[in-house]
């Protein structure tokens, strides 16, 4: 954790979850795992947070938020996907409003599996994500010095990232 | 009169974990009309049956809620049982009592939490979640999960608890008991809290019945209902009886879901002591062929599961109906009137569940 120099601040949206991931996420927060005590703070405003953490699947009705969340970040920014639903759908991959994971509407960096993800497991995606927020923010330093050269790497570098964590 | 203003509340605000969406209609600073709008959690897993066999079914019905899944994981467990006509041995049920209680407190714990929060009182919203965490470790030790349990299954329970681990369950809870005390009593008679609570969103007993709240939302306006008093599972044997509250405020219903709390441990301590030996299941053979009605007390309220198959091992239809389904009709009647500010607290004061209300 050496590298955790910098305070994420975090937001939460419960996509089409079942509950269990949320509290699991609120429960992070609370004395038991408290996140707090690194500075990570939970914000209700997308223009705040470093990190978005996604819980449950994407459907007709809820992607126009998710997207306009992720829009409204600020870059660098780094998508958490937390639960089963979240990555792919899970138990409720089938149902007919269910468009499928996450990633069907905006890019994930730090898959975080499990029915329901364990707390443990969900601040383990927290630090991963910082990792690629500080990839994410070298990246852009890089390209705002030498705008052709840097980009195509970096961008390489957080896939494998993500796909690692899948 | 003031001018008619309308302000989005929802999906994504910091109040509630889960997107619900009010459109609130304002005069000045009051509310006058509010129309909800859902559906951004809807699945439809009800559509699922013709997929998932009747047994996996129990899984999927579990996962209509992350806080009330072990009630969840009864009620289909048992709907299905009612349609094919078994009967699960004593120690079963007793065992399902005993952790649907255990999620009672869980849930009225986290409610707490909530409510707290929501009047801005983040340190003792810390506190509740933080004795919370006990009885989630009493699940993991008897279950193994945290919030989702699949402990429950078509003609019993998947796994015992020996006379030691009850032991420490009703041990561990009534050493709770003052801690609980301690927190709870801040509800009920800190003068700040009051004041955001007593008299706010008042819901007469006669509005209660006609809009047909469920769960402490009815109890609070004194209305005396509980499913638990049908005697299902082990509650014939334990003497229950609800808790009642007449004022239909926003203090009478925490204060019921309160007394509720400390009721749930002594209905277990009772049932440590009284659980018969025996076996936990009988085996299933057979497909479902008929149909089944059953009613639940979950820590929100009543919930309804329908069960019908058809001889083939998927089922025709299951239906479930879930308590804040049934008190989102309270809710806008409530927050008629109300002041903006206080719109925070009254949704959270019947304890909404949008992932059970859509499913
Ligand atoms: S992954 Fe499991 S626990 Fe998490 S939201 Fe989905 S169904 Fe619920």
């Amino acid at each position: 954790m050496s590298y955790v120099t910098k305070s994420p601040w975090v937001i939460h949206y419960d996509g089409s979850s079942c509950n269990g991931c949320d509290i699991e996420v609120l429960a992070c927060l609370t004395p038991m795992y408290d996140v707090e005590r690194f500075g990570i703070i939970n914000t209700g405003n997308p223009k705040h947070a470093d990190i978005f953490l996604v819980t449950g699947s994407v459907n007709e009705q809820n992607k126009a938020v998710v997207k306009q969340i992720y829009d409204q970040m600020p870059e660098p920014k780094v998508v958490v996907a937390i639960g089963i639903c979240a990555n792919n759908g899970g138990i409720f991959r089938e149902c007919y409003n269910i468009m499928g994971g996450v990633d069907t509407v905006i890019p994930v960096d730090v898959y975080v599996p499990g029915c329901a993800a364990r707390p443990e497991a969900i601040i383990d995606g927290v630090v991963k994500g910082l990792g690629v927020l500080a990839e994410k923010r070298a990246a852009m330093d890089n390209k705002s010095a030498a705008p052709a050269a840097a980009e195509p790497k970096a961008e390489e570098n957080t896939e494998t990232e993500g796909k690692e964590e899948a | 009169m003031g001018k008619r203003t309308i302000i989005p509340f929802g999906p994504q605000h910091p109040v509630l974990p889960e997107p619900i969406h009010l459109d609130l209609v304002l005069e000045d600073e009051v509310v006058v009309d509010v129309i909800p709008s859902i559906g951004y959690i809807h699945r439809g897993l009800e559509k699922l049956v013709e997929k998932k066999e009747y047994t996996e079914m129990v899984y999927v019905i579990e996962r209509i809620c992350g806080i009330c899944s072990f009630g969840h994981g009864w009620g289909a467990s048992a709907s299905i049982e009612g349609a094919m006509g078994i009967e699960v041995p004593e120690r079963a049920e007793y065992l399902r009592t005993i952790w649907h209680e255990l999620s009672r407190i869980h849930s009225h714990l986290l409610w707490l939490g909530l409510l707290a929060d929501g009047f801005g009182f983040e340190s003792l919203f810390m506190h509740c979640w933080r004795i919370r965490e006990h009885v989630l470790d009493l699940f993991e030790k008897t279950t193994g999960g945290r919030v989702i349990f699949s402990v429950c299954k078509v003609g019993g329970v998947r796994k015992d608890i020996d006379a030691a681990t009850l032991k420490e369950i009703s041990d561990t809870l009534n050493a709770l008991k003052p801690e609980i005390k301690k927190l709870t009593d801040v509800f009920l008679e800190d003068a700040s809290v009051k004041n955001r609570t007593v008299g706010v969103g008042v819901l007469t007993k006669e509005d209660a019945i006609e809009l047909g709240a469920v769960g402490p939302v009815a109890r609070g306006s004194g209305v005396y209902q509980d499913i638990r008093l049908t005697g299902n599972g082990a509650y014939h044997e334990l003497g229950f009886e609800p808790m009642i509250e007449e004022a239909g405020d926003c203090y009478a219903r925490t204060k019921v879901r309160i007394r509720e709390l400390f009721q749930s441990i002594e209905l277990i301590t009772k049932a440590v002591e009284l659980i018969p030996e025996g076996p936990i299941d009988v085996p299933v053979k057979g497909n479902v062929d008929g149909e089944f009605v059953l009613r639940l007390e979950q820590p929100r309220g009543e919930a309804y599961y329908y069960a019908k198959g058809a001889g083939t091992k998927f089922l025709e239809r299951m239906r479930v109906r879930t308590p804040t389904n049934q008190n989102i009709p309270s809710l806008v009647k409530m927050l008629k009137g109300c002041d903006l500010a206080d719109v925070p607290i009254l949704v959270l004061t019947i304890d909404p569940c949008i992932s059970c209300t859509e499913r």
